[in-house]
């Protein structure tokens, strides 16, 4: 398995373009609300939007280490922009509930965070986001090790709590909240399984060293 | 997964103002000349109805028909705003019958052209539905209370009981392995609330039969209730002794009261209704953002009915 390299030198220029792709539907939702060219709430539509790009992006950040290891698909490199890009649409969600929703009357912005608790979780993931965002850099994995790992496992409630806001936020659950919900569920439970995988993986490899390519093609 | 689509309209679509009110023009001369009783049509689904004018108008502006017809809560079809007017092409709505029965003298079953022969109105009315948004609708119908004379309700009747159509082989929401909702959709009024001359079957919108997504070919309009009080493609009329079930309530007690009334001063448990959305134009920063009214604006005409009760209680 594995696709075709990209060459290293595009490497750059393709996280680049990463990020301008994904940044795509808000900006452009945006230009359409404030043309008046979105049909019905149209608040409403710009903030639902946001909300499933800020989960599909926190389901892509997790998909990429299974992605290597059961694919051998290795596109770490974009990991960093896609966190970043889940972090990005959460504020602007928020952002877009505080300013285009509630106009920013702050008692009642307090009074959802507080009282609603669906809303409290989206708030809870989006404060542990921050720490997230401010050690997404290179300096920041030099200076704090191993405490870097441990921290950017929130990841992992952050998604969670996500998927759970979601499903709290609709009247009635369905195929779309399942689906979302499933996934994070699959990717969080697959780091779980994980060790024994490749631990198993890496019995079978040199069980087999010598025969037919029988087991995974290493690395 | 459902990926963004920014639901054009075509400006074909968008009654201009100065179209809609010679529209309303004839429609009163067409009533005026007597064609209001001319023999209803049995091609259900936007085609052109009369009505005389009902005396009911907001004085607000209308919300574009584009929107009344596009964006709709009608599970049957499905659980998106668009689906109803997307996936209701197969949908059926005559022949029909209303089947009126329970605690009732003469029980009785209304076919469409008997339905069509009740003296039909145009009345705008305030819509505001239970999730914060709203709009001003020109509905054509008649007074519940008209066919509930008919069937002479006995003593003993303290409420009615309202039921739609489970169709799944037309209706993409009935079937499958995700049902929103149970079938049938059950809803329901006091007695006294089903015979208040606000409270109409409707058979028509913007000076048409109401199309599939709107609830064809007859849907309740209880105008001081939030929206899902108006239950759709109506099949059944049961006047019953004790309180119906209506399917909100059910599916969510804390959230969806049997009385339903608007309130800005009973919040939803997950969102305020303290305020509502003007559905229709006017993008992010033409604040269409309005304060809920009590009784949706109608509590001169119905406050009475809830004389004593606890509205907080009773939501
Ligand atoms: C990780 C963080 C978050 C994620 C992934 C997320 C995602 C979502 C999603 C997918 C929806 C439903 C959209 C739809 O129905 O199509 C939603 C709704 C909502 N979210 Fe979030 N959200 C997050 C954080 C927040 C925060 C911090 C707030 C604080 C104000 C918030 C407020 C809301 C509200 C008010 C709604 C319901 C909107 C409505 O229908 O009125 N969310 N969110």
């Amino acid at each position: 398995m594995g696709l075709p390299a990209l060459p290293r030198r595009y490497h750059p220029a393709s996280i680049w373009l990463l990020y301008a792709v994904g940044l795509f539907p808000a900006a452009w939702t945006f230009y359409l609300g404030a043309t008046g060219q979105l049909t019905g709430n149209p608040v409403k539509v710009f903030e639902h939007l946001l909300g499933e790009w800020a989960l599909r992006f926190l389901i892509l950040t997790l998909m990429i280490s299974p992605l290597r290891d059961l694919a051998g698909i290795n596109w770490l490199r974009y990991r960093r922009a896609l966190g970043l890009l889940a972090f990005w649409y959460v504020v602007l969600h928020f952002s877009a509930n505080m300013i285009l929703d509630k106009r920013l009357a702050f008692d009642v912005i307090v009074e959802d965070i507080t009282k609603r608790w669906f809303i409290t979780i989206g708030m809870a993931a989006l404060v542990m986001l921050i720490p997230l965002a401010l050690t997404s850099n290179a300096w920041s994995i030099r200076r704090l090790g191993s405490r870097w790992t441990l921290l950017h496992r929130l990841i992992y409630p952050i998604a969670a709590l996500g998927a759970l806001h979601f499903c709290l936020s609709v009247k009635v659950i369905g195929p779309e909240q399942l689906v979302y919900a499933g996934l994070v569920i699959l990717l969080i439970g697959w780091r779980l399984v994980r060790p024994r995988y490749m631990a198993w993986r890496r019995s079978r490899r040199s069980v087999n060293t010598g025969l037919a390519p029988a087991g995974p093609r290493p690395k | 997964m459902r990926l963004y689509r920014p639901a054009p309209i075509p400006g074909s679509e968008i009654t201009p103002e100065s179209a809609w009110i010679m529209r309303r023009d004839l429609l009163r001369l067409g009533a005026a000349g007597g064609l209001a009783l001319a023999a209803p049509s049995l091609a259900f689904g936007a085609t052109e109805l009369a009505a005389k004018p009902g005396g009911y108008d907001p004085k607000e502006p209308l919300t574009p028909e584009a929107d009344v017809t596009s964006i709709n809560n009608f599970y049957e079809f499905g659980t998106g705003k668009a689906d109803p007017a997307e996936k209701s092409a197969d949908f059926k709505p005559a022949p029909w019958s209303v089947k009126v029965d329970g605690l009732v003298g003469k029980p009785a079953e209304f076919d469409l052209d008997q339905l069509m022969a009740f003296e039909l109105e145009e009345r705008v009315y305030r819509m505001r539905c239970v999730e914060a948004w709203s709009m001003v609708i020109p509905w054509i119908g008649f007074p519940l209370s008209a066919l509930l004379d008919r069937v002479e309700p006995l003593g003993s009747a303290k409420y009615v009981a309202f039921e739609t159509v489970v169709r799944p082989e037309e209706m993409p929401g009935q079937r499958g392995v995700f049902q929103p909702l149970p079938w049938p959709y059950v809803e329901g009024l006091r007695l006294d609330e089903a015979r208040h001359p606000l409270t109409i079957l409707s058979l028509g919108v913007y000076g048409k039969t109401l199309p599939n997504q709107n609830g064809a070919p007859v849907r309740l309009v209880v105008p001081w209730k939030y929206g899902f009080k108006g239950i759709k493609s109506i099949v059944r009329i049961t006047l019953t002794e004790d309180e119906p079930a209506s399917t909100w309530n059910k599916m969510a007690p804390n959230e969806y009261g049997f009385y339903a009334n608007v309130n800005p001063e009973v919040d939803h448990p997950r969102w305020s209704q303290a305020t509502e959305n003007r559905i229709g134009g006017g993008g992010f920063f033409g604040s269409n953002d309005r304060p809920t009214l009590m009784f949706n604006g109608y509590g001169d005409e119905v406050a009475s009915l809830y004389a004593g009760m606890d509205l907080k209680a009773n939501f």
